[in-house]
């Protein structure tokens, strides 16, 4: 009885550690074999960052969602609504409002979530499932499936291809994005209420933590987050289509897991994340670099994402 | 002051003619009972007797239909648990209610997490050296404070989910089962734990199934059939048979 349990041994294993040898590994691999065909030059490099600025800021919010034992399926849809909504506003009245309406849309659409979900006991699954569809069609609807502008150069610049002391914007927002995160998830007393209603809602509730109000919130969070994505995708490509953040989905869920956050619950990382989401951005950009057809792409992509999935679930599915 | 030592050698927690129904059904009839600081009263009966509704009458989770519960001599009524703890009663849950990917320190301390000023940042630091100091003084043998509850034995985990409790309660502990699902040299461990609480003028509500560590344990033994208060004995003044028949209801 009450022997020592080797609590040493799970500190060296790999569970922490797979996402960063994987992405070491992956990142060696197309050094190598990509040597000529430019995947180390500063630019590439570089351009792999600023395209997956988006993804890292919808992993983040996710990573809450997930810590939580909620997921969200909707924060593609809520992508798109939430730049069009940017763009759509943006036509008429000032960039503010138009930040205020990407944002707005996100964090709406979570709070529509989130009630579903928190007070009236609906599985988060279904209800982003059907929000997902329902959002992707008010896309569609918001412009008759047209592509809006962004004419606002100060707005391109502060979302897309601006810098602050020569460094982009992209960088200063997925930054700022994991910091906070980083801070709040791991540093907060919020973050811990999270964690705890994931790893065991029960034992949340009876130690006074509002259940309830955590699952609202942590829905709200990945619409915000997504709605700030919308934004980026906006400033970035310098117009807002119903198609933005259609193909995210397995991305960031992905990048998520391979980064350490468990599907039910209890445990995650805001790091893990961005590493996971820096690794499928990298595996895209290889890809590419290597000539595969764009079927042959999303095959192999499948297949790496499926390895490191099991990888990652090996560990936290040991009891 | 007089009055003051008289409050403390007062009773903790009464219970007054508690009546609970819920709808027609009635769980628990014109339930009484003093629990004083520093004693172990355990609570006994079948299943359905109403023991679980009554803990749940004491923390706040059901109001009683009526009676009176006064907590240190005054009345009180609980709208939910979190005002219960706050008036100081801990709850040890049969399912422990331990954050099980957590570690020891953040469970001690889940939904009241330790902060530093000024960005209100999570004080791990303080939270770890509390919870070490008090599972090092309730004799909890853990790796460590941050080990995780996962890593733990059953043993170790209701250790650690009577650490929390004792370490908010400032009045009175209830327990309901704690060693239901532990091996013979862990229930002495956990029994162990539970007499040392004792000397920290705590008093403690302990439902248990098994007779013999209820005879083991507790000062007073209080036990309840269909809901229904059948008495209260002296544990050194009765024995088995006795505490048998007042179960059973039969003679």
């Amino acid at each position: 009885m009450f022997q020592r349990t080797p609590a040493i041994a799970r500190k060296f294993d790999l569970q922490g550690s797979v996402i960063y040898l994987g992405f070491i590994a992956i990142f060696l691999f197309f050094a190598v074999t990509l040597a000529d065909d430019g995947f180390l030059t500063t630019r590439n490099l570089s351009n792999i960052v600023l395209q997956t600025a988006p993804a890292t800021i919808m992993a983040i919010g996710l990573v809450f969602a997930l810590s939580a034992g909620e997921i969200d399926l909707s924060f593609g849809s809520i992508v798109a609504v939430a730049a069009l909504s940017g763009a759509v506003v943006m036509q008429e009245h000032s960039m503010f409002l138009g930040i205020l309406a990407g944002l707005g849309a996100g964090l709406a659409i979570g709070w529509i979530n989130g009630v579903l979900v928190a007070y009236l006991r609906l599985p988060s699954f279904l209800v982003t499932l059907a929000t997902m569809g329902l959002f992707a069609g008010v896309a569609r609807s918001m412009t008759d499936l047209r592509s809006i502008p962004v004419l606002n150069d100060t707005f391109a610049g502060f979302f897309g291809s601006g810098t602050l002391f020569g460094i982009p914007s992209l960088v200063l927002w997925t930054l700022g994005a994991v910091i906070v995160g980083h801070l709040v998830y791991r540093e907060s007393r919020f973050g811990a209420h999270v964690i705890a209603t994931g790893d065991n809602p029960r034992a949340a509730q009876v130690s006074g933590i509002k259940v309830p109000r955590i699952r609202l919130a942590v829905l709200m969070i990945s619409g915000g987050c997504a709605g700030l994505a919308g934004l980026l995708y906006a400033g970035r490509l310098q117009a807002a289509k119903y198609t933005l953040g259609e193909s995210d989905l397995m991305t960031v869920i992905a990048a998520v897991i391979v980064g350490g956050t468990a599907l039910n619950g209890g445990k995650g990382s805001i790091i893990g994340a961005l590493v996971g989401s820096l690794l499928m951005g990298m595996l895209n950009n290889g890809l590419i670099l290597m000539g595969l057809a764009v079927s042959d792409q999303m095959i192999v992509r499948g297949l790496i994402i499926l390895l490191a999935v099991a990888i990652s679930l090996r560990d936290t599915t040991r009891a | 002051m007089t009055a003051h030592s008289e409050k403390e050698a007062g009773p903790v927690l009464e219970l007054e003619n508690i009546h609970k129904a819920f709808g027609g059904v009635v769980a628990i009839e014109n339930f009484s009972l003093d629990l004083k600081a520093g004693e172990i009263v355990a609570l006994v009966g079948d299943n359905g007797a109403g023991k679980s509704t009554l803990i749940k009458i004491i923390s706040g989770v059901h109001a009683p239909t009526s009676g009176t519960i006064r907590l240190d001599g005054e009345a009180v009524s609980f709208s939910d648990a979190s005002q219960a703890r706050s008036s100081g009663i801990e709850v040890v849950y049969q399912d422990l209610a331990l954050a099980d990917q957590q570690p020891v320190y953040m469970n001690l301390f889940l939904g009241r997490e330790k902060v530093r000023k000024p960005f209100g940042l999570l004080d791990r630091q303080g939270m770890m050296q509390e919870t070490q100091a008090l599972v090092d003084e309730l004799d909890v043998r853990i790796p460590s404070a941050s080990a995780t509850i996962r890593d733990l034995s059953g043993g170790q985990r209701q250790g650690v989910a009577i650490a929390r409790a004792t370490h908010w309660a400032s009045k009175l502990i209830l327990l309901d089962e704690p060693t239901a699902a532990l091996g013979v040299a862990e229930t002495a461990k956990v029994e162990q734990i539970v007499q040392s609480l004792r000397e920290r003028n705590l008093a403690i509500l302990i439902i248990s199934h098994s007779l013999d560590q209820v005879f083991r344990l507790s000062d007073r033994i209080c036990v309840l059939r269909r809901g229904v208060q059948i008495g209260i004995r002296e544990t050194a003044k009765t024995d088995k048979n006795e505490i048998v028949s007042m179960i059973t209801g039969l003679a």
